[in-house]
């Protein structure tokens, strides 16, 4: 576990001026309190943040953000907290915004196939509330029963169906955004193409960089005539990857094609019972969807498909139990493999599709060179891998090999020409691998978006990018040394 | 590699939107791009970039043009991994060029703009789609990498070579549709789409295109997975709407029969209808793209004078319509009445008598300070495509 460094609360007329604008009872300074904050989904970088604001309506976030600013105090804005690269980790001293109490929903406008809602709505519950209009949220990470729609955003959250629907960007049309001077501006509509910068597109997948949304508008898609699950079970990992490839090449675009390897799949029965092909070694979950007709004979085709790649199981789920049975393996592999292993780190690297083969075989080369076992489980038909690196914390350096390892597996996805992070985000914890996917230059230039929105970097600090910046009075001349600049702790930008 | 070309004194032939520029170079790399560039940034002058110049008069005259960039010049596609459905393309690439290119590997980008002779960079910075939108979305959808030149001559990446990634903004979005006033866009990354086996059109014809706003919503609600639903209106008079399906054999002719069914009527061809995805007007009209929410198309007819002409994605929110009575009036009543929608109103075309008197772009609400606060990082001295943007960026 690494220890950020935590400080004493020094917040104090912060503090006292936060209950003043929002209520006592939604202002926490307690220690106790606290510390449930002090990490995400990613336990093994923790900090205490100095105050916490549990937000009820759009006015906390804005009269929070305001003191924040006047004070010069860091804020982070938190969902579900469900993030895995510690995105949400709070700044020692600084304020942690608690956005899960913003839970408005709707109402579903069906004929624009649009709903608004508040960040602290939990992604499943879009899904619940269009179903009676035969409408759907397509955006459906693993962790959707309790992540939020603002983390979603925040992230550009991925899931299992974004092979053919896309991700949370292609989802949402408006937001309205809390900026960290605690001004309110709204960006996109119910409509498409509003006239100007496409600051919605920047804005998704900024990670709390640049402001909190306080509202979003989702487009919802029309549930499909029909949807059809086959579960795959496969002797070799190359086949397994070679059939993913073959039915891209076909043309076909699955709704979903998702791989687990021996290990995840040992796992997931042991945890949850799915029943998988005993003895694969790899199995596909692929699902179709669309018209009947097109889902029939395109199943059919990637049913021959596998069965040239020697496929020795596949099963069609014949109903709906059947097919969540099938999702509930791949679904809870993440806490399965936990089942198995005292402890592991997720990694989230993309590559090529192509070279899926060639990766996992490097992958595997790499954890028996150093001892480790690492489990696969991963969407592979957008090339998106989920390696899972198993270690032992109570054996004495073995966290830290792991953590060269998953570190390791990320930069060969970038020589592979793919990128460190597919859905879960750069975080605190991938900042310094954005040096090698990124030139200076590319990271100076996503610098210039974020003094534009937050000139004095008090939203979420320290996170995405690898070096602390400071955002320089451009244009015109600079005047004076910035307090941060002189203590030593950022360079002008 | 082609060597760069120029500069040569600009004329009127090279004129945007009457803008006569000072000089025309033509790069033929990415290094030539960044040196006419950093040339512009020591010597202070202003820098316009065009591709095909299909689109050019759809923002405003820039205020100053010292230095047009013709990136024509940049004309290769650079890397179509067929396997992984990702091509690399340099910003002069034909459109058309780049198609027929894929073509060969059963592949095409899902972009069509009618514009003959647009180029990527240009789409890109135009944002210019087609009625394929309703399905594959628009150039944010498809573009995962960018490679732009800044005002400074700074090479800057974004995104990456595989569709699905998160590290870092997004700035792809960012340039897309933003005119070439944040940087000159010189390489493009795209995600591709097979191309489908079957096509089966179903064309209804209207008696009045106000019918056409219910029959949207009732395909849209539908579970017909249609390409393209079109509208070819004159409004006050004849109209049709197209519906186009493209996938397997067997699906497109169930989804033609199941589209008659629900329309209750129309004729059923595999060729798609004269004019289908042009826009309508020529250079001396005053045409307009509207934005608004996509069920609203009724009202948006109902707000355009009758005789206007209008081209409409029926199902996504997006029409081009030409406006009779061309005039500065006419245009602030439409978007007064396209307001209570979430609509907007953009012009793309206009005669340039009347484009001084024309607010180009219309409100853009709250985030305009943003906006400008953007550009001012980019580009603090205001050199690129200066008065081209909202706000008189
Ligand atoms: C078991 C498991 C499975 C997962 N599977 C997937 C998956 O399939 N796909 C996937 O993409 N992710 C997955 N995740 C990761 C995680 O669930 C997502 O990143 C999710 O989007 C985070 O949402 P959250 O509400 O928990 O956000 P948090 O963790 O609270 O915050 C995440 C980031 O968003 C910012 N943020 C939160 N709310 C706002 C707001 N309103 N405005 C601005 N910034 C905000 C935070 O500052 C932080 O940077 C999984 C996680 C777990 C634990």
């Amino acid at each position: 576990m690494t220890a950020v460094a935590s400080a004493p609360a020094g917040t104090a007329v912060l503090a006292a001026r936060l209950r003043q604008a929002v209520g006592a009872e939604r202002v926490l300074t307690d220690h106790a309190q606290l510390r449930t904050y002090e990490c995400d989904g990613l336990a093994n970088f923790r900090v205490t943040p100095g105050v916490v604001v549990l937000a009820e309506s759009r006015q906390h976030v804005v009269d929070t953000v305001r003191l924040c600013a006047e004070a010069g105090v860091p804020f982070v804005a938190r969902g579900s907290g469900t993030g895995l690269s510690g995105g949400a980790l709070p700044v020692a001293e600084g304020v942690l915004l608690v956005l899960s109490r913003l839970r408005a929903l709707g109402p579903v406008d069906p004929d624009n196939a649009r709903v608004v809602v508040e960040p602290g709505v939990i992604n499943l519950w879009v899904t619940r509330d269009a179903t009676p209009y035969d409408l759907a949220y397509a955006p459906d990470p693993s962790s959707q029963q309790v992540c939020s729609i603002g983390g979603n955003v925040a992230e550009n959250a991925g899931g299992a169906h974004c092979l053919k629907y896309g991700f949370t960007v292609n989802h949402v049309l408006g937001a309205e955004v809390v900026l960290p001077d605690g001004s309110v501006v709204h960006l996109g509509g119910t409509a498409p193409e509003h006239p100007g910068y496409d600051l919605l597109g920047a804005f998704i997948g900024s990670e709390g960089t640049l402001g909190v949304a306080t509202s979003l508008t989702l487009r919802l898609v029309r549930v499909p005539e029909a949807v059809q699950t086959m579960l795959v079970g496969f002797s070799s990992v190359e086949d397994a990857a070679g059939t993913v490839s073959d039915i891209i090449a076909a043309g076909i675009l699955p709704a979903a094609i998702e791989m687990m390897d021996a290990l995840a799949i040992e796992a997931a029965e042991a945890a949850v019972h799915c029943g998988y092909p005993a003895g694969a070694v790899a199995v596909l979950v692929i699902e179709l969807d669309g018209p009947q007709v097109e889902v029939e004979a395109q199943f059919a085709q990637v049913e021959q498909i596998a069965l040239a790649r020697a496929a020795f199981e596949t099963r069609i789920a014949q109903d709906a139990a059947e097919r969540a049975l099938m999702w509930k393996g791949r679904k809870s592999a993440f806490a399965a493999v936990g089942r198995i292993s005292p402890a592991y780190f997720v990694q989230d690297g993309v590559i090529p599709r192509t070279k899926l083969p060639q990766v996992l075989a490097e992958i595997d080369r790499m954890a028996a060179e150093v001892g480790l076992r690492v489990a696969n489980v991963f969407h592979a038909g957008d090339g998106n891998l989920h390696p899972l690196v198993l270690f032992d914390d109570a054996v004495e350096g073995q966290a830290a090999d792991a953590e060269e390892l998953a570190g390791a597996i990320l930069e060969l996805c970038i020589s592979s020409g793919g990128s460190i992070t597919g859905e879960h985000g750069v975080g605190f914890e991938k900042r310094h691998k954005m040096a090698v996917q990124f030139t200076p230059e590319d990271l100076d230039t996503m610098q210039l978006v974020r003094c534009a929105f937050d000139p004095e970097g008090i939203a979420n600090p320290g996170k995405v990018f690898p070096t602390p910046r400071l955002c320089g009075e451009r244009p015109g001349p600079r005047t004076g040394e910035h307090p941060v600049q002189a203590a030593g702790l950022g360079e002008v930008f | 590699m082609t060597t760069a070309v120029g500069p040569r004194p600009g004329t009127a032939e090279d004129a945007v939107v009457g803008v006569v520029p000072g000089e025309v170079v033509r790069p033929g790399s990415e290094q030539q791009v960044v040196e006419v560039l950093r040339a512009a940034q020591r010597d202070g002058r202003s820098v316009l970039a065009t591709g095909g110049r299909s689109k050019t008069g759809w923002a405003p005259a820039p205020t100053s043009a010292d230095v047009l960039v013709d990136v024509t010049g940049l004309d290769r596609v650079v890397e179509h991994t067929a396997g992984d459905l990702v091509v690399v393309a340099q910003a002069g690439v034909p459109l058309a060029a780049l198609q027929e290119q894929l073509a060969s590997a059963g592949q095409w980008l899902a972009l069509d703009p009618p514009e003959t002779g647009a180029t990527l960079g240009g789409i890109v910075s135009a944002n210019a789609s087609g009625p394929r939108r309703l399905r594959y979305g628009t150039a944010r959808d498809l573009l995962i990498g960018v490679t732009v030149v800044l005002a400074d001559g700074t090479v800057a990446h974004a995104g990456g070579k595989v569709v699905k990634n998160v590290a870092g903004y997004d700035l792809g979005k960012l340039y897309t549709g933003a005119h070439g006033t944040l940087g000159v866009v010189v390489s493009t990354t795209w995600r591709l789409h097979p191309v489908p086996a079957a096509r089966q059109v179903v064309v209804l014809d209207l008696p009045d295109p106000q019918a056409a706003g219910p029959l949207a919503i009732a395909i849209a609600r539908s579970t017909l997975t249609p390409v393209a639903v079109e509208l070819q209106a004159v409004v006050g008079g004849a109209a049709a709407l197209v519906v186009v399906f493209e996938a397997i054999a067997a699906s497109v002719t169930a989804q033609a029969d199941a589209a008659v069914a629900l329309l209750g009527g129309g004729r059923r061809t595999d060729a798609l209808p004269e004019g289908f995805g042009q826009r309508p007007g020529g250079p001396d009209d005053l045409v307009l793209r509207l934005a608004f929410a996509p069920a609203s198309l009724s009202f948006v007819l109902a707000a355009l004078p009758d005789g206007a002409e209008v081209a409409a994605s029926a199902c996504t929110g997006v029409a081009y319509a030409v406006l009779p009575d061309a005039g500065a009036a006419a245009l602030e009543g439409l978007r007064a009445a396209l307001a209570r929608h979430d609509g907007t109103a953009v012009v793309l075309s206009a005669p340039l008598p009347l484009r001084a008197g024309l607010d180009h772009w219309g409100p853009v609400g709250d985030s305009l300070g943003l906006m400008r606060r953007v550009k001012d990082r980019f580009d603090p001295e205001r050199r690129l495509a200066p008065g081209r943007f909202v706000g008189g960026i």
